[in-house]
This record gives C-alpha cells, sequence and structure tokens, in this order.
C-alpha cells in the first residue's frame, strides 16, 4: 500500500484541518480549515476528487474520514444549542494530529 | 381561412421553452458534452442510462426503507450498519458510493446538507428539492440549523443536539426519524406513507394520520 494510502488517524483522535490553500475540485470548505474536531469513522479508501475532477493518470486511493465538531468551535457566537454539533468527511491530506488539552 | 385569430391566440400561449435562448452556460455545457461524446471519452446512451437511474430514485424508496426499521429491529441493526446493502434487501439498488442512516433520537436531531454543491443520494430519493440546492440552505444549515429549522416548522428544545451533516464528498446520506407516538396499529405500508422527502433530510417529522 502506497504511504498516502495508509491511515494514519483512529476513531477519537483530536485534529485539525489544514488549510492547504489548494484551487480545484476540493471537497474541504472553507469553514472547518484551521478547526479541530474528532474522527468519528473511518470511511474507507476513495479516489481524490482533486485528481479524480481532472481525470488525471495513476492516481490512489485515499482515506477519507468523518470529522465531528462542535458548532461552538466552528462559528463565533454560535447561537444555537450548546451540545449542537456537525460532521463532515474529510480526505487524510488535510488532517493534521492535535494534542488532546 | 377566417380562425386564423384563434391558432395565432393558441401559438401565442403555447409553452415554448425549446423557443428560449440559451443562456451562456446551457451553451457550454451542450459543447462540452458533444466533444467529451465525439472523444469517445462518455457516450451518449451512458448519460441517457445514468439520468434514466436518477429518476428511478423516490422518496418512497427511503420511505419503505425507515417504515421497515420501525417494525423490524434487526433491519433496524442492519440499516445502521449499512444503509446501502440494507436498501438492496428490499430490492432498491443504490448506485452512490456508500449510504448512512442517521438515527434521530429524543435527544438527537440530525439534519443533512451539502454545501459545497448539491450532493444527495439520487438513485434512492430521486432529485433534491429546490431549497436544498438553494445558497440560502446551503449556507445557513450550517450556521444556524435551528433557525432553519424552525422556518420548516420544527422548534426544538435546547437540550437536543442538533447534529448537521455536511455531505461534501464520497458518502450520502438519509435520516432515520422516530416513530410518531399513536400509529402502533398502523401496517409497514402505512407507515411508509407517513415518511416524506423531508423527514429524510431531517427538515420535517413524521406525524401521525389525525384521526
Amino acid at each position: 500500500m502506497a504511504a498516502a494510502a495508509e491511515p494514519r488517524f483512529a476513531v477519537g483522535d483530536r485534529v485539525r484541518i489544514l488549510d492547504l490553500g489548494k484551487a480545484g475540485h476540493v471537497r474541504t470548505p472553507t469553514y472547518v480549515r484551521g478547526r479541530v474536531g474528532t474522527i468519528e469513522r473511518f470511511c474507507g479508501l476513495f479516489e481524490n476528487p482533486e485528481e479524480r475532477a481532472y481525470g488525471r493518470e495513476g492516481r490512489d486511493r485515499i482515506p477519507l474520514y468523518r470529522v465531528h465538531f462542535e458548532q461552538r468551535e466552528l462559528w463565533s457566537g454560535y447561537g444555537g444549542g450548546a451540545h449542537d454539533t456537525l460532521e463532515i468527511e474529510i480526505y487524510q491530506h488535510w488532517l493534521a494530529p492535535e494534542e488532546t488539552p | 381561412m377566417n380562425d386564423t385569430h384563434e391558432h395565432s391566440h393558441a401559438h401565442e400561449h403555447a409553452p415554448s421553452d425549446d423557443d428560449v435562448a440559451l443562456s451562456e452556460e446551457e451553451a457550454k455545457f451542450i459543447a462540452l458534452k458533444n466533444l467529451l461524446i465525439e472523444k469517445g471519452l462518455i457516450t451518449a446512451d451512458a448519460i441517457r442510462a445514468r439520468m434514466e437511474a436518477d429518476a428511478r430514485g423516490t422518496p418512497h424508496q427511503g420511505a419503505r426503507m425507515v417504515a421497515k426499521a420501525w417494525t423490524d429491529a434487526n433491519y433496524k441493526v442492519r440499516l445502521l450498519k449499512d444503509a446501502k446493502s440494507a436498501a438492496l434487501e428490499l430490492g432498491i439498488p443504490v448506485t452512490e458510493a456508500a449510504l448512512v442512516a442517521l438515527k434521530n433520537t429524543p435527544r438527537l436531531h440530525n439534519l443533512i446538507v451539502c454545501t459545497l454543491c448539491s450532493c444527495y443520494p439520487r438513485s434512492l430519493l430521486g432529485e433534491p428539492p429546490a431549497w436544498y440546492v438553494s445558497k440560502a440552505y446551503r449556507s445557513r444549515a450550517v450556521r444556524e440549523p435551528r433557525n432553519v429549522l424552525a422556518e420548516f416548522g420544527i422548534a426544538l428544545p435546547a437540550g437536543t443536539e442538533v447534529r448537521v451533516h455536511d455531505s461534501n464528498a464520497d458518502l450520502r446520506y438519509i435520516v432515520l426519524p422516530m416513530r410518531p407516538a399513536g400509529t402502533e396499529t398502523l401496517s409497514e405500508q402505512q407507515l411508509a406513507d407517513l415518511v416524506t422527502r423531508d423527514c429524510l433530510v431531517g427538515t420535517a417529522l413524521p406525524r401521525a394520520p389525525s384521526v
């Protein structure tokens, strides 16, 4: 298995979403970049949409996770319930390990 | 002929969508499609077949899965483990890579959105409603879900967790709503009739039929 395809995170790990500043068919919305969440599940290996969208050859399958956030972590002054959450799929190269506080 | 007036009147009001000039985006789309076909990268039949497959999806297929889960605890376990396989058990082929069922509870309400475009389990439910692809829903559902839910007529206690699922990549989602009280005597088919499209997205709650 190529290094890029090795899952590096486990359920419950704290992760920070990177801001890779990439253009193109990127599936990581701006509002989660730089934010810290926890891995909710490993979804499996999927083709990288940033490559697939352009039909590039030899594209690897890469790990995809669902990341769980507290809404208060995502939005300053979030006006909903204190326990409200959000979950979103993030490809591994957008994730960095984050120390448990 | 003496009846020209009647005829010209009818023509003026006939549906005429084919006569409207193409927008720039439509012209681009047709040019790109023709180029892909010309280069042999895709066939006209493959496009047609995909549109046909998408049109097979209906909210009722999702409703059948929910009603089955309400009446069969073992099916519910399988649905929550792998909704794509659970759909196939009912003869519903889901063509998306994976389908995840999200269980509502008295303490948790799930809401689905795709902020980046219009990801939706089309092979199961068909095309999404216009509001689902609107910029207003896509931007507000993640930022102020309770206000959005209130506009759909759902008021949840502050203690209930609202969990938004931004469907942005390879997985697709449906909500498994709670079975409403007062439906104990209903058949599985009658239960399925209570589950509307919006219940499966999280913007409505199934209601017992009024007596």
